[in-house]
């Protein structure tokens, strides 16, 4: 009997009483029109949060670069800023100076594009970072999965870009039962899986941390007294820290992603040895 | 399920799932270790590396840092109920 009733409380996450702790809950938001879908298809915050991305993204670059001075202003010069550093430091560094143009407008739309949306969650009534809803992951990795598969197809044919993956060089055929089968499974379908767990997990975490600090800290003011009114304020203290740091895992995780991107075409795109 | 969570974390309150992390987060804890280590004496030998070592040393941070994200998603989102 005890031992049922102390399984139920155990089994419930053993959290204080009443402190509802954030979960994959905290995540699933409500419709935001009356008039859009119900339930599952509603349109949602994180819905509108993806256009509002796509709108800010293009409009910060059209208006920069609408003037194209010789001498530029601010905005021209932060824009190139911006251009610049994706299109040197991942485009050119990485997939070399032969033939990087052609994947430096995808590679600055993926990067300035998961960094707004993952700057969102730090942005006031708004809070809520993206692609912390992991369908949206998926989609990008799925597009970038596309991408790099067919530059590959495209300038090997489907064979010689298999065996181009699948093949390791410098290896005994004796081993190639056993590496061929691998290499397949790594580079062809676990790689887009990894780069959105990746972006998915970074931002879920974040977010948890930063609703439980929060919500914690109110909880011990609120709820528990005593010793809460001390331990309130420093959770908060500590919420304000890990927002810093969630500033910067958000660029780190949009620079990432962005990274293996130019890595994965790089590597589609190599010659034969 | 073939393990009892109960049977372990008894009446303390807790999760299996926590316990499973904290497992999780000792090879990337030790593979991040290495790779900035490898990064401090690089650049100790050759400061004027820094910032060509410093992109490969985020990427490897990066990619080590995402089986220990991927534990503490999954423990939250894995309930096993």
């Amino acid at each position: 009997m005890t031992i049922a009733a102390s399984a139920t409380i155990a089994a419930e996450g053993g959290s204080e009483g009443g402190f509802h702790a954030p979960g994959p809950q905290t995540f699933e938001l409500p419709g935001v029109f009356p008039w859009g879908g119900h339930g599952e298809y509603a349109v949602t915050k994180p819905m509108l949060q993806l256009v509002l991305a796509a709108i800010l993204v293009f409009g910060f670059f059209y208006l920069a670069s609408r003037k194209r001075a010789l001498v530029p202003g601010k905005l021209q010069f932060a824009g190139e800023g911006a251009y610049g550093f994706v299109r040197n430091s991942v485009g050119r560094d990485i997939i070399g100076s032969h033939d990087f143009q052609k994947f430096v407008p995808y590679l600055v739309t993926v990067f300035f594009f998961i960094f707004v949306n993952n700057v969102f969650a730090s942005v006031p009534f708004i809070q809520f970072p993206t692609f912390s809803r992991a369908g949206m992951a998926y989609a990008l990795a799925g597009l970038s999965w596309v991408v790099y598969n067919a530059v590959g197809i495209h300038k090997h044919g489907l064979v010689g870009y298999l065996k181009l993956q699948c093949v390791p060089s410098g290896v005994s055929p004796a081993m190639y039962p056993l590496l061929v089968p691998l290499e397949f499974f790594s580079n062809i379908l676990v790689r887009p899986v990894t780069l959105a767990l990746r972006l998915f997990c970074n931002m879920f975490a974040g977010h948890i941390l930063l609703v439980l600090f929060s919500t914690g800290g109110l909880y011990l003011i609120q709820d528990v007294g005593g010793i809460g009114y001390v331990a309130g304020p420093l959770a908060w203290v500590l919420a304000i820290l890990v927002s810093f740091l969630e500033l910067l895992v958000q660029f780190l995780q949009a620079y990432v992603f962005t990274l293996l991107n130019a890595m994965y075409i790089q590597g589609a795109l190599a010659d034969e040895h | 399920m073939a393990v009892n969570a109960l049977a372990i974390t008894g009446d303390m309150g807790g999760s299996l799932n926590m316990i499973g992390y904290g497992l999780a987060a000792i090879g990337p804890g030790i593979a991040i270790g290495l790779i900035f280590a490898a990064y401090i004496n690089g650049v100790a030998r050759q400061p004027e590396a820094q910032s060509r070592l410093q992109s490969i040393a985020i990427l490897g941070f990066a990619l080590a840092e995402a089986l220990a994200i991927i534990g503490i998603a999954l423990a939250f989102v894995l309930t096993g109920k």
